[in-house]
C-alpha cells in the first residue's frame, strides 16, 4: 500500500507545519551557489529533521548531488560516514530498466560527501527532488543516523532513484548540514528543513 | 492533515516498549519514529508485533516483505537483497524492523513504521516500516520491511522489544487525521 494522499502529512512538506512537525527554514537558491547550508536550528530540540529539496538543477552536467555534516558549526564538513546507496533507473527509451547497489557511490568510513543523487542532467527541464531524514543529530552517546530518498533525470535522459542509508559516525552533537554538487554551483533549488517533535 | 505527537516511549534497560492506549479510530494513520534504539545483547532483532486486545497478546498473523542494503566499514562487502529470513507468511511472531543489530555503546537503530487504518473491522492493516542500523559485525544496514497484518479485529496495541535481551531508547506515536 503506498503512502498515497498521506504522504504529505506523515513526511512534512510544506503546509503541515502545524502540530508537530515544524517548518524551521528554507534556503531558496535563485541564483547559483556553490553550495547551501543550514548551520542554526539543528538542536536537540527535535529528535528528528527532514530536509526537502526539490528544483535541484546543477550548473554542471552529470554531477551528483551530495551532502555532509559538521559538528563544528558549519566550519568543518568531513564527518566520518558510512552508507549504503542503491538505485531503480530507466531510460526514456525504456531501456536500461533494472535496480542495484552501486558500490562506487558509497562510502566506507569516509569523510567526504555523501551522495543522494548521482549524473544529474542539467538540461533547462531537468532537476532533482527528494527527501533526507537525520536522527536525534544531538547526541552525545550515540551514532547519527539518516536515509535519503531522491528522484533525478540522469545525464543520458532517464530516470533515477535513489536509496541512500548510513550513519555519521560519531558521537559529537551534529549541528550544520550542507548540501552541493560535485562540480559546480547549484543553479537554483530549495531546499526545506523540518523539525519533528 | 497534521501529524501529532501523542505518546513518548522512553526505555532504560526494557524488555519491551508497549503503547496500549490511543489506537483507535481517531487517526487514519499511527507513525511510530524511533531512535537511539541501543540492544543490551549482540547480534539480536529489534521487533514488532500488534494486539486485537488491547496488549494481553501479540500474536496477530503477519504476512511481510523484508529486504536490505548493507556496507561494512571496512568497505569489505556492500549488497542489496531480499531477506527472507526477516519475512513472515502468515507468522504470529514478531516482525524484525532490524537485524543483526549492535550493541556497542555508541552503536544504535532508528527509523519509522506506519500502520493504515488499524481500527478497521473489514481490511487486513497494511504497515510499511523504514530503517537504519549499525550491524553487530560494525556495517550500516538499511532496512525496508512492509506487510499486513492479516485480520478485520481492530488493531488496538502494539509493542517493540528485541528478539533477545533488553534495550534502551525512545520511541514516538504520533497520529496523521
Amino acid at each position: 500500500m503506498p503512502l498515497g494522499a498521506n504522504k504529505a502529512a506523515i513526511m512534512g512538506v510544506a503546509g503541515v507545519s502545524k502540530a508537530d512537525v515544524v517548518l524551521l527554514a528554507t534556503n531558496n537558491i535563485t541564483s547559483a551557489v556553490s553550495a547551501s547550508a543550514f548551520t542554526s536550528g539543528i538542536t536537540s530540540t527535535y529528535g528528528e529533521y527532514i530536509f526537502k529539496f526539490y528544483g535541484m538543477h546543477p550548473a554542471t552536467d552529470d554531477v551528483y548531488f551530495e551532502f555532509n555534516v559538521s559538528i563544528d558549526g558549519g566550519s568543518n564538513y568531513n564527518v566520518t560516514k558510512t552508507t549504503t546507496f542503491f538505485q531503480g533507473q530507466n531510460a526514456e527509451s525504456g531501456s536500461e530498466g533494472g535496480v542495484a547497489y552501486k558500490n562506487g557511490d558509497d562510502l566506507a568510513q569516509g569523510t567526504g560527501y555523501v551522495r543522494l543523487a548521482t549524473n544529474l542532467g542539467n538540461d533547462a527541464d531537468q532537476q532533482c527532488a527528494g527527501e533526507l531524514h537525520l536522527f536525534n543529530p544531538a547526541s552525545t552517546t550515540f551514532v547519527k543516523h539518516f536515509y535519503s530518498r531522491a528522484v533525478t533525470p540522469h545525464s543520458a535522459n532517464y530516470a533515477n532513484d535513489a536509496f541512500i542509508g548510513g550513519y555519521a559516525n560519531t558521537t559529537s552533537a551534529v549541528n550544520a548540514i550542507s548540501f552541493q554538487m560535485s562540480s559546480g554551483n547549484i543553479d537554483v533549488g530549495k531546499i526545506k528543513m523540518w523539525g519533528v517533535k | 492533515m497534521t501529524m501529532k505527537l501523542l505518546t513518548t516511549n522512553t526505555s532504560s534497560n526494557a524488555s519491551a516498549s508497549a503503547f496500549t492506549s490511543s489506537i483507535d479510530s481517531t487517526y487514519k494513520v499511527y507513525v511510530f519514529k524511533f531512535y537511539d534504539i541501543n540492544a543490551a545483547t549482540d547480534g539480536v532483532q529489534f521487533t514488532f508485533q500488534g494486539s486485537t486486545d488491547g496488549g494481553s497478546n501479540y500474536n496477530t498473523a503477519i504476512t511481510s516483505t523484508y529486504f536490505a542494503s548493507y556496507h561494512y566499514e571496512g568497505d569489505s562487502d556492500a549488497d542489496m537483497g531480499y531477506d527472507g529470513g526477516q519475512d513472515l507468511a502468515q507468522g504470529t511472531g514478531y516482525q524484525p524492523l532490524c537485524n543483526d543489530v549492535g550493541n556497542d555503546a555508541d552503536q544504535s537503530e532508528a527509523g519509522v513504521l506506519y500502520i493504515f487504518a488499524p481500527s478497521s473491522t473489514t481490511f487486513a492493516k497494511n504497515f510499511i516500516v523504514k530503517s537504519n542500523q549499525c550491524g553487530a559485525g560494525d556495517y550500516t544496514q538499511e532496512q525496508f520491511a512492509a506487510g499486513y497484518f492479516n485480520t478485520t479485529s481492530a488493531i488496538n496495541a502494539v509493542n517493540f522489544k528485541m528478539s533477545s535481551g533488553n534495550f534502551d531508547g525512545t520511541i514516538k506515536m504520533y497520529g496523521v487525521a
